[in-house]
């Protein structure tokens, strides 16, 4: 017995200075289509490389949702979580629980990034996160349909509607009872606030709240814009939308049951997976245009890491941060997975722009994506609440557009009194 | 329900001036605070505290992001949810929820609970059956509904379709009519049980020689349910119907599960959450929170006045 | 006219039965079905397909989900039961005063919304440290189970004959005898009844580990149900869902069909007959 616990204590002794070394990092990042394998390979990279484990945490697929978790973690002053990935419009909301990434990452690092979205995450001085992928909504269309009924990727959204009919009508006859025309994210959610936004801009109506602060949702434009989208709901636009976020959508149209879809890049390497049944059918496009005059748009969407300023490793942390962000990983997770990298030189890379060739057809969309509100702040979330709210009640037919929209703007103008906010 | 009152409260009946009290009682009533007393300690942690804490938050603006930093702004809170018309429409869409959905689940756990009670063969495994949705976790049996409901690939469209009863799919979770059928039959066929099970246990309580007698007097079975079942069952019913009631007003997985998160399809309690946790207003969301726990205690007193509900027994 | 009855009695039942279980029989073909045949509304699987079952578990730690349930919906419902048994003998059998307020009281405390003890629970747990932790969640289910326990064990307190209690009371037993020596071995059926409503009500609480679990490994199952994002990338986890699903009612199932006999040869309180 003597001996055993001899040899034991020797062997504890020798074991643990490597155990003090290696640290464990519990890491959040997305859960959308395969989000969560692809960063759990980098994360698990990253371990490997340096000696210690990441853990992923699991994460609700609703950025509403998980917003609302990190929220609860942040506020209970949790260390259990070291790095959070946030949405593009969150820095405002929670720059307090973030540590300052200044100090790990140096201007030549920063440099190579979009300019306007490492601005977008500088919160009064302060770099709280890191840009890890950037979005804007795309329309992916089943090519061989079109093609076999005559008719040519859209370029404005009347005629998406147009020839999402004529297929339909045809495919219908034929005997496919399932197909639909046209899906995208209609759930009340923040998805459905990127889908509207996208209708209003393309219609030259505006982005909710302007740059300075003023509320301009309740214009002519707009209204004809979600009046327009509530008439697609019923025909070419299954009620059923009206409770899609990414995943619903995105599954209907891999399964081959819709021949339009709105959603981000992600979409592209999974509907061209070698299980989709719609491999090699599909092409992908800008937004169309809202009638004649109106402009190709795409809502600005995308993800950054940051620290949380309770993770008891802030130094590792910023380490991760710094591997899942650099330009080999960022590669790596455009050819797997079709994230668009935010470091501008990736678009010049063959390999990349072969296996994701709208990354540099689409370049201008999304460099040019239209922002969500954030001038809005600590409220935009409540902004973004009320203005899909209007939305999601004109598509089921609860009201019209122009009376909606006229409720929003009221409430809107009550959240930032005089433009402030 | 029969009352047991103790033959050592003789006084309290009577209304004759109080003798002084006896060692006995003396010593029962000291027995029965100390039994009280983990309990009382217990609900005060658990309940009392955190409730308290969150009729303070009420009356402040205060902040998820800085809770430390929160201001009393008196009443103003409180005046910015009654003037939302959104957290009216979410009170009455609460309201039809509690009251349709606990209306069905009595009809339906009576009718449950009486088939059970009679003897045949194969009631045990029957009344294990009838569990099932019960035993199943709330989130979960929303998620199976809400697969049945697909309104591509649910089942539910499927049948419908083939008996003719709709002509093309119904996108069940989407329309918030429709959704507020589809929430409404997952809690009626998830705690129809549970009344069925307290009904049962109630009539399983009934003395059987009541029903001879009725028999005797030549009445029916449907004449004796009325007569004899119904009366007799009227408390253990009420306490059921209270509580279903009062569960049913403060839901919110089926509808967070099930539906869309618009406020056309939102609970109370659904609007209380969305104010803390995703505008991180938790001063609004407290005070609607005490809203509808003002709500529920007024409804609870009147239900209790009308229902005539002893609490004591005697 | 008497088999009329019957055949109707009996079609009842039938009708009752697939009501009940049509959904719980509709996850189970659904849990055996992969990729397209998902998609085809058939009323059995082609090929029962396991692969699903064996997902769940490779897919995320769901068998420590499964543990954490079973840990916390233990540990309520003991606390519970223990707490709710004293409590509920002091408010059905002894007359003191303030009785009535102490009922409306519990009445009161079943009552409360989860979500008004929310942002309260949430500094509570975290100044017992609990914070995402399994006390956490035993802590704030108490709020659901307890009141309830009380209220339903008071209920079934009431009925006990008093015959029993002043016996024991000329015997010179004390309370406590009273309550462990007399009334606990008529309370088993009620206890195991409340017990039953206590555990289950505890396994299906949603919103508190919603609010005060985040890593997976403290998860309990609704929350990593309801956070299911699925092994793979290429069909919607609604397979997995389903056997997640299934997976977590057998347990239930099992607990039921073993309480079953306690519960029927039990509900018939009092073995006195007055």
């Amino acid at each position: 017995m003597k001996k055993v616990l001899a040899g034991l204590a020797a062997a504890a002794t020798f074991i643990a200075p490597s155990l003090a070394l290696a640290e464990k990092l519990v890491i959040a990042c997305g859960s959308v289509g395969q989000e969560a394998d692809v960063c759990k390979q980098g994360a698990e990279a990253w371990a490997k490389k340096t000696g210690n484990t990441v853990e992923l945490m699991s994460v609700p697929q609703d950025a509403g949702q998980q917003l609302a978790q990190f929220q609860q973690l942040l506020a209970a002053g949790s260390a259990d979580v070291d790095v959070i990935r946030i949405d593009v419009v969150w820095p405002g909301l929670m720059a307090n629980n973030f540590i300052d990434l200044k100090p790990y990452f140096g201007d030549d690092v920063l440099k190579e990034h979009f300019q306007p979205i490492v601005k977008n995450n500088t919160v009064n001085g302060k770099l709280i996160a890191i840009p890890w992928f950037t979005d804007a909504g795309l329309l992916y269309y089943r090519q061989d349909l079109l093609e076999k009924h005559g008719q040519k990727p859209p370029t404005t959204w009347q005629e998406l509607a147009q020839s999402a009919k004529v297929v339909l009508e045809a495919e219908k006859k034929a005997g496919d009872s399932k197909l639909v025309g046209f899906v995208f994210q209609g759930k009340a959610y923040e998805g459905l606030t990127c889908n509207a936004l996208e209708w209003i801009d393309s219609f030259n109506g505006g982005t909710i709240v302007d740059s300075t602060g003023k509320v301009t949702v309740n214009n002519p434009k707009a209204v004809e814009a979600v009046d327009f989208f509530a008439g697609l709901v019923g025909n070419v636009v299954p009620k059923g939308v009206l409770n899609y976020q990414e995943e619903e959508a995105r599954n209907a149209f891999q399964a081959g049951n819709a021949v339009f879809m709105r959603n981000w890049p992600y979409a592209w390497a999974l509907v061209n997976g070698k299980d989709s049944p719609v491999a090699g059918k599909v092409g992908v496009m800008a937004l169309p245009k809202g009638g004649a005059d109106g402009k190709a748009t795409g809502t600005l969407g995308g993800w950054q890491l940051g620290v949380s300023k309770f993770s008891k490793n802030q130094k590792l942390a910023a380490d991760l941060v710094k591997y899942l962000t650099s330009p080999e990983e960022q590669k790596r997770r455009a050819l797997v997975a079709s994230f668009n990298p935010t470091i501008m030189s990736l678009y010049k890379d063959a390999e990349l722009l072969k296996a994701n060739p709208f990354m540099g057809k689409l370049y201008e969309t999304f460099v040019n994506a239209v922002p969500r509100p954030t001038i809005t702040g600590t409220k935009y979330n409540q902004v973004s609440t009320e203005f899909r709210n209007a939305v999601y009640s004109t598509l089921t037919g609860k009201g019209k557009a122009a009376d909606n929209l006229k409720k929003v703007e009221g409430k809107l103008n009550n959240l930032g009194k005089g433009g402030k906010w | 329900m029969t009352s047991p009152t103790t033959p050592i409260a003789a006084s309290a009946v009577t209304g004759a001036p109080e003798p002084p009290p006896s060692a006995l009682i003396r010593q029962r009533t000291r027995a029965a605070w100390i039994f009280l007393t983990p309990t009382l300690i217990a609900m005060a942690l658990v309940a009392g505290w955190p409730l308290a804490r969150t009729f303070w938050f009420a009356f402040t603006d205060a902040n998820l992001t800085d809770l430390g930093a929160s201001q009393f702004v008196g009443l103003e809170s409180l005046k910015y949810v009654l003037e939302d018309p959104d957290w009216w429409t979410t009170v009455w869409t609460t309201f039809r929820f509690a009251f349709v959905s606990v209306f069905l689940e009595t009809l339906l756990g009576l009718i449950i609970a009486l088939s059970l009670n009679a003897h045949f063969r194969g009631r045990a495994v029957l009344r294990a059956a009838v569990l099932v949705p019960w035993a199943i976790p709330t989130v979960v049996s929303a998620r199976m509904w809400a697969w049945m409901f697909n309104d591509i690939y649910g089942v539910i469209n499927a049948i419908f379709l083939k008996l003719g009863l709709i002509n093309e799919a119904l996108a069940w979770t989407a329309e918030p009519g429709l959704s507020f059928v589809a929430v409404v039959a997952v809690d009626v066929w998830k705690t129809t049980p549970f009344m069925a099970l307290l009904i049962l246990a109630a009539l399983q309580m009934l003395p059987g020689d009541i029903y001879e007698a009725a028999k005797i007097d030549g009445a029916g079975p449907i004449r004796s349910f009325f007569q004899v079942t119904l009366p007799l069952l009227r408390g253990p019913l009420m306490v059921a119907i209270i509580f279903r009631m009062l569960d049913a007003l403060r839901v919110f997985d089926v509808f967070f599960v099930l539906t869309g998160g618009s406020t056309d399809t939102m609970p109370m309690a659904g609007y209380a959450r969305q104010r803390m946790f995703e505008y991180q207003e938790i001063g609004v969301g407290s005070a609607s929170a005490s809203l509808l726990f003002a709500i529920i205690a007024l409804f609870t007193a009147v239900y209790m006045v009308v229902g005539r509900v002893k609490l004591t027994g005697d | 006219m008497r088999w009329i009855k019957k055949i109707a009695f009996w079609l009842l039942l039938a009708v009752i039965t697939v009501y009940t279980l049509f959904p719980f029989y509709w996850a189970i073909v659904s849990s055996l079905k992969t990729g397209s045949s998902l998609f085809e509304v058939d009323p059995w699987p082609k090929e029962a397909a396991w692969s699903n079952y064996s997902a769940v578990f490779t897919a995320q730690p769901f068998g420590q989900n499964i543990l954490n349930s079973v840990i916390v919906a233990t540990a309520v419902v003991v606390l519970s039961l223990l707490l709710g048994l004293t409590a509920s003998f002091a408010l059905a059998r002894i007359e003191f005063r303030g009785r009535s307020l102490l009922l409306l009281m519990v009445l009161g405390v079943s009552m409360f919304p989860q979500i008004a003890v929310l942002s309260g629970m949430f500094e509570l747990v975290r100044w017992l440290g609990f914070y995402n932790k399994l006390p956490a969640l035993i802590v704030s289910n108490l709020i659901l189970t307890l009141p309830f326990t009380v209220w339903v064990l008071t209920t079934f307190m009431r009925e006990l004959p008093k015959e029993l209690e002043e016996a024991a009371i000329v015997d010179g037993a004390t309370p406590a005898t009273i309550v462990f020596r007399v009334f606990l071995p008529l309370l088993g059926p009620a206890m195991a009844t409340t017990g039953l409503l206590a555990f289950i009500s505890a396994w299906n609480e949603f919103l508190f580990a919603l609010t005060f679990t985040q890593s997976d490994s403290v998860r309990t199952v609704p929350v990593a149900i309801a956070l299911f994002s699925g092994g793979s990338a290429f069909e919607t986890p609604w397979g997995l869902i389903m056997a997640a699903s299934v997976i977590v009612t057998v347990p239930l199932v099992v607990l039921v069909l073993i309480f079953q006999r306690k519960i029927v040869s039990g509900l018939t309180a009092g073995a006195v007959k007055g």
